[in-house]
This record gives structure tokens, sequence and C-alpha cells, in this order.
């Protein structure tokens, strides 16, 4: 019954989207009153209909109706009923629906909120949203159905691969979908724009705010998934340049790209193929994300269960490039920007180089990620391209980014003057040069992270500079508070000040990967109960081994007391879950957060035969907090941007 | 520049891309080709499981086929019958059939080998030594090693009879295979 009812709406949201897809085109591009009707009764159908098959999906989870393939795979009696619910998304079947929910919801809101602008716009928004809606419900119905019946109705199901119970299930993979659907929205406008030819600015600054709040999302569902990686896979890292690890964070780039350069093009005009080519590439870039997942073509940690959907996604992300690019190329005559660059030394130049940096860090990784493949082909060899590639590669990039941070938005526009220069830039290059004389002084002699410091430095000193300016003018003129200086400056410019306290978390970020890179320690011992081992400031005791059964696996736990200049900080216990039908176990890695250092203790071994011996491997990792604070502070900034505060301040 | 010009760019630059992905598909990076082959086999001693052990030195100037097996194992099961005939066709000559039972239990292990008859030696490899210095990384797996004791072809999966007689009479010749064999056994789930 359910299963009937799920591949149903599947089938009815299938026949809605086409209706959506070909309704302008049956139309022959004239505006016809019908079509707006159409188009929304298609989007709005297609919710529906996809809601109900979602609905049905998650009521065979939680009531662990094993009768659908898709349960018995992924779920299990044990199951407890939160990971049953994330069950929604544990596997590939069940992760494109909540895609194409997520995608059809988005489209409907879209639609909902732009009706009344872009009235000719629209009925091609509705289209191209509709045919990749069209994409996804085909694969939905024919290549990878999670409606598909299992007979014999076995009397357990296989359960949840026990990495992905963890609470962070709930957040990383919706997060990273919510941002990859996201940037489908101003695809589908650029593309309306490019097939209708209205090219003017207005589409753009409609797709902003959808191009922000993609870019949030994406920026969450990354920090989420290193966070992940770091406090549940337990060896000690939030990031390996995994090639599927890239793929979340490629169309990243290119969205960061257009978040500046949508400025240029909303004030000079400029940058129009840029733009749109930017658009679509962080489009292209989010299906073959998930290519690379689904198709098994790289060796990743995270592989889906290979299958015919990878050539699916293949084919439809050469469709999309082929289609995109080839709009652009016939449209490009109208695409003329209008003014030229004035000044080499303008805030259109430091947004512009921003750009291609990212243009570069985004080929480079993107370059990394397939070059096994490429090598492959041409040469025969099989190879890796790992970590140390793309930390060489990108980190001087990145840096040259957190430069161009400091300098694009307190460089005037147009032509910068020398006096401009010197007012903004002055104090904080010298300042930061000074700590940076004062870092090496005390003994940070390596040129990267010296250099990453000193950086984050300038960038924080010109923001702080600038903002201490303005507030300091307000309260000339109105004679307010500082603080409510500050706050006039949030309301009255959200955008401008939004910006800066996102920049301020991206220095956070760039200060916790800094440390956590360059300076964290690690040390490998085997223990008997009693022995201890130090590390840094730190002093681990081993008290012994402890072995529990869970209702879904059993564990052995290792007690270590945590000592810190012979102050006891409690016990840290990690361990090694055994869970049935797995050959090896998983480990349960321990940290204690600090700010200034995690302590990260991981089990890897313990002995049966000299009983109750443990080998422990114990890492200092510095500053590693500052990354979820960046993150954390990015998001304030963002949601500062998106919604400015109309609140008034408290007045007597 | 003229609009057919760049939708000839666009081409020109989407389709080596799409094909370089496609080309993934007629690849598995999982397989990593053994660097064993051409190589001297790794020796090991075997405690054997009907008593006594077997050194794989003492084999020099023999043929030896090397069959890494667990009795739970499917596609191990599917080749069985097929590797006691083998064996029991080439006994007479300089070839020896060593069996390893790795990550297996003995009892299961013994009731495999009398389930099909098997008369070739077999042992058990205890803490997968063996199996770690020959990089196994799923069974069955199956080395061929010429008389110089040097590892002439790998099989990964389930062999087939005119494999076994070829590689068999290669390693006698000393002719190495370049690349590692793949059986095509698929188990039904």
């Amino acid at each position: 019954m359910t299963v009937t009812i799920g591949s149903l709406a599947i089938l009815l949201a299938l026949a809605l989207a086409v209706a959506g897809a070909l309704a302008p085109v049956v139309a022959g591009g004239r505006d016809r009153p019908w079509l707006p009707v159409v188009g929304s009764l298609s989007i709005a159908g297609q919710l529906v209909l996809v809601t109900v098959a979602g609905i049905a999906l998650g009521y065979a989870l939680v009531t662990a109706d094993f009768s659908f393939l898709y349960v018995a795979n992924n779920s299990s009696r044990r199951t407890p009923l939160y990971y049953r619910v994330t069950g929604l998304w544990a596997a590939l079947e069940g992760s494109l629906l909540l895609w194409e929910w997520m995608l059809v919801a988005f489209a409907g809101l879209a639609i909902w909120w732009h009706r009344e602008r872009h009235r000719e716009l629209m009925p091609w928004v509705v289209a191209v949203l509709s045919s990749v809606s069209v994409f996804f419900l085909g694969v939905l119905a024919f290549a990878s159905s999670p409606f598909e019946r299992l007979w014999p109705v076995p009397m357990d199901g296989r359960g949840l691969n026990p990495l992905l119970e963890d609470a962070d299930m709930f957040t990383h993979p919706p997060l990273l979908y919510a941002g990859f659907v996201g940037l489908t929205i101003p695809y589908a406008f650029a593309m309306a724009a490019l097939i209708t030819g209205r090219l003017d600015e207005g589409w753009i600054a409609t797709t902003r705010r959808w191009i922000v709040s993609a870019w949030a999302f994406l920026t969450l569902g990354n920090l989420f998934g290193g966070w992940w990686s770091y406090h549940v896979l337990g060896w000690g890292g939030y990031w390996a340049w995994d090639p599927v690890e890239n793929a979340s964070f490629l169309p990243w780039l290119p969205a960061t790209a257009l978040l500046h350069s949508i400025q240029i093009q909303e004030r000079r005009g400029m940058l129009k193929v840029w733009n749109l080519s930017l658009i679509i590439v962080a489009f292209a870039l989010t299906i073959f994300g998930t290519f690379l997942t689904r198709s098994g073509v790289l060796s990743s940690v995270h592989a889906f269960s290979a299958g015919p959907v990878g050539g699916l996604f293949l084919g439809f992300l050469a469709l999309v490039l082929l289609g995109s690019f080839a709009l652009v190329a016939l449209r490009a005559d109208r695409l003329r920007s209008q003014p030229e660059m004035d000044s080499m030394v303008s805030r259109e130049s430091a947004f512009l180089v921003t750009n291609v940096v990212l243009a570069a860090v985004t080929f480079t990784v993107f370059l990394g990620t397939i070059f096994p493949l490429v090598a492959e082909a041409l040469t025969g060899v099989k190879l890796s391209v790992g970590a140390p590639y793309f930390s060489r590669v990108t980190v001087p990039l990145f840096l040259l980014l957190l430069f161009l941070m400091g300098v694009g938005p307190l460089v005037a526009w147009r032509k910068a003057s020398l006096d401009n220069l010197k007012r903004n830039f002055l104090w904080p290059a010298a300042l930061s040069a000074f700590a940076a004389a004062g870092l090496a002084a005390l003994g940070i002699r390596e040129m990267w992270p010296l250099l990453a410091v000193a950086l984050s430095i300038f960038v924080a000193l010109t923001i702080v500079l600038d903002t201490g300016r303005a507030v300091r003018a307000r309260q000339g003129i109105a004679g307010e508070g500082m603080l409510a200086a500050l706050w006039g400056l949030l309301r009255r410019n959200p955008r401008r000040y939004g910006g800066f306290v996102v920049h301020l978390g991206v220095v956070l970020l760039v200060l916790g990967i800094t440390g956590s890179m360059n300076f964290s320690q690690e040390k490998e011992a085997t223990l008997a109960p009693g022995e201890s081992m130090g590390l840094g400031r730190f002093t681990v005791r081993f008290e012994g081994l402890r072995a529990s059964e869970r209702p879904s696996h059993s564990r052995v736990e290792a007690a270590f007391r945590v000592f810190n200049d012979r102050h006891d900080l409690g016990l840290l216990s990690p361990a090694l879950k055994f869970f049935p039908g797995r050959d090896s176990p998983i480990g349960r890695a321990v940290l204690r957060m600090g700010w200034k250092e995690d302590l990260y203790v991981i089990l890897s071994g313990f002995s049966e035969i000299k009983a109750g011996q443990a080998t422990v491997k114990v890492l200092v990792r510095p500053l590693v907090v500052w990354i979820w604070v960046g993150g954390a502070v990015i998001i304030a900034g963002v949601l500062l941007a998106l919604f400015p505060l109309r609140l008034r301040p408290a007045q007597t | 520049m003229r609009p057919w010009a760049r939708l000839l760019i666009v081409f020109g630059v989407v389709t080596p891309l799409v094909g370089f992905l496609a080309y993934g598909f007629t690849r598995d990076p999982r397989e990593i080709p053994s660097p064993l082959i051409g190589r001297p086999a790794p020796p090991f001693t075997l405690p054997l499981m009907d008593g006594g052990e077997m050194k794989l030195e003492d084999l020099r100037g023999k043929v030896v086929f090397l069959n890494f097996w667990a009795s739970w194992c499917p596609p191990c099961r599917a080749e069985a019958r097929l590797l006691e005939a083998s064996w029991r066709r080439h006994r007479g000559e300089d070839v020896v059939f060593l069996g390893i039972n790795m990550q297996d239990r003995e009892e299961p292990a013994r009731a495999f080998l009398r389930e099909f008859d098997i008369t070739y030696s077999n042992g058990i490899d205890a803490g997968n030594r063996i199996a770690i210095d020959y990089g196994i990384w799923g069974i069955p797996e199956t080395f061929f090693i010429d008389r110089n004791g040097r590892i002439s072809y790998k099989h990964i999966g389930a062999l087939d009879a005119e494999i076994i007689h070829a590689k068999l009479e290669e390693a006698r010749q000393g002719v190495v295979s370049r690349r590692e064999g793949k059986g095509d056994y698929r188990s039904i789930q």
C-alpha cells in the first residue's frame, strides 16, 4: 500500500514536471494568460506529490516496514527512532528523494516570493526548475527507486551504517543538499534570462539572496561535515581532501566568487558573462559532486553504492554544460559589459582578482580531484592525489584571498587615491607586520603560518579601523553612544557590515586551520593499567579497560585520566565499537575541547593476550575550536546581511 | 567571434571533460595492481592442517599454486571442486598446490575440505601474517609461483580450468603475466 502510494506520487509528479517544463515551449515564447497558472500548478503539484512520497518513505522507515527494500537495507528493529528518520537520506535512493523534495520546495518558495516581478522570466524559471525536477524524478521513478518491494519480507533489516549513527546525520547532509539545491534557483533565473534575452540587472538582484543563502548552507554543510569527521571518524582530522569532500567544497568556491562579482555587475554593469558562467559552473559542480559520490568512479571513503545512477548524472551534467554554455555563446552579443576598468587599484579590480584567484582554486581542486582519472586515461598509471598536493597548491592561493579580503571592502570604487590607501591600510599593514615580527621572535619561523596569522591580523584591523571610524562619525553627528552607533550602522548598511562579520568569521576559521595544520602534536603508545604518557602540557594515565553491551553493538572502553600540570581534568574514555556482521570495529574518539587546544584520544587497539593493555593515540590540536566559532560568526554575518535588523534601538 | 565559433569552443571544452569522466566507468578505482607480480614470492612457513609444516623455500624448483580461501566465502566454494580436479590432473608433475585458510575457524575449514574432498595440502594462516605479506584484499586470491620462487601470475576471484592450466604452463616456462586476472564470479545477494 505505502509502496504504491509512493511510486504513484513520484510518477504523477513526473508528469506535472514535464508539463511545467514544456509549457513555455508550447506557448511558443509568447505571453499567454494560462502560462503562470500552469507553472504555479505544476510546481505546487510537484511539491505536494513529492511530499507525499517523502512521508510514505518516512512512514515505512518509522514503522520498520521491511517490505521496502530500502527500509530493510537501512534500518532494523534495533535502530532507534531518531536514526530511522535520518534513514530517509542514509542511502542513495532516499537522499535523491530528499534532494528532489528540497528542489520543489525551494522552487515553490522562489515562485511564490517573486510572483509579482519578472513576469516574462517566470514561465522559463518554472520550466528550467521543472526540467531539473524531471531528471531527478525520472531517476527516482526508473533507475533508483526508494519504493522497491522486497519479497519475501525479512524479519529484520540490515540496520543503518554505524558510522551514520550520529547526531550530525540531521545537520550535515540536509544542509549540504540545501546549499546544492539553493544554487539551482539562480541557475534557473540565469537560464530564463538567457532564453528570453532579458539580460538586464533585474534578475541578478533577485537571485542575490538565493546565492547568499545557498552559500551559507554550503558553508554550514561543509563545516558540519568537518565536525562530524573530527569527532566521529576518530582520526583526529576534519578535512582530508577526499574526492567527495572536494565535491561538496567545489560549488562553494564559485558561489563565493559570485557573491563578490554580482556586486560589480549591480554597481557597474560589468562581468555579465563571467557571472552567468559562475552560476552555471556552480550549478554544474553540484551535479558533478552527485555524480562523483554516486558513480564509484573515484575511490572515496564516502562512496554510495554504485549503480546506473552515475551514468545518468554524467549525461545530465553533459546536457547542463553544453546547453547552458551554448546559450551563453549564442547570447554573447547582448552581454557586452558597459564600462571598462578604470584603474588597477580599485574595488572592482580587487574583486576581480578575488574572482580570478577563486577560479584558480576551483580549477586546482577540480583538477586534483579528477587527476587520477586523467592520468590513467592518458598514461595507464594508477595514482592518487592526496592532501599534500592540495595543501601545497591551495594554501598560497587562500592566503592571497585573505589579503584581498582585507583590501577589497575598503579600497575605493573606480580609482583609489593614494590618500584612500594610506588612510585605510597604513596602520593595519604596519601593525600586522609588527605582530608578525613579534611572533617570529617568539619562535614561529615557518613562512606559511606566519603569513596566515599576519594577514588575519591585517584583515581584522582593517575591519576594526573602518568600523571604528564610522562609529566615531555617527557619535560625532548624532551624539549617540558607541553601541547605539554600531547598532545604527548595522541597520543602515546591513550588507556591508554583515559582510564584515562574515569576514571576521573567516579570519577565525583561518586561525583555527593554521593552528591545527601546523602545530599539532601526536604520540602513540601501548600502556598497561597505571602507566601514563605525556604530550604537550598533558599527561594521560591509563586506568583500565571495560567491556559493555549496547543495544546495537558491544564496545570496549578504555578509561584515561587526564592531567594538566598535575591538575586532574577528569576521565576520557575512547572506545572501540563492535557491530554484529561487520569485520572491523569502529572507533569512538573522545576529545576535550579548549579555547587554546583540543586533546584528542583515540583507542587504536587493546591486547587480548597480555590482558588489560591498550594502544592509544593522543593528539593535541591547537585552536581547532576557532574553526567552529568562525563558522558560527560567518552564519551570524550572513543572517545580518539577509535579514536587516528592523528593530529600533532601545529608546528611553 | 561568430556564434558558431563560440559554440565550437563550448563543445571543444565540454566533450573531453565528459569523456574523461565517462572513462571512469571502465575502471575500478579500488583495484590496485599488485606490485608483487614478477617479484620473488614472500617467504613463509605454513603449519599444515594434517600436521607438519610447509616452507615455501623448500619448494624451489617446483611450480607453486598458492590459493587463499575461507569456508564462508562463496566464490571459494565455487572454485573448490575445480581446484581439486586440477590438482589431481597435475599432481604427478613438479607442481605443488597449497591452500591457505584465512579469517576462518578451524571447524568449518575442515568441514569445507571434507566436503570437497580436497587432497592437496592446506594450512591455517594464524593472524593473517601471510595474507598481509601477499597483500590479500579479498578472497579467493591465487598466486602462481615459478620454479625460481618468483610470482608469475595473480588471480583475484574464482578461477576457471583454462586459466589454471595455461598459467601453470606459463609458470613452468617462467613466463610472467603483466596484469593480474579477475574471476567473473558474482555472488547473488
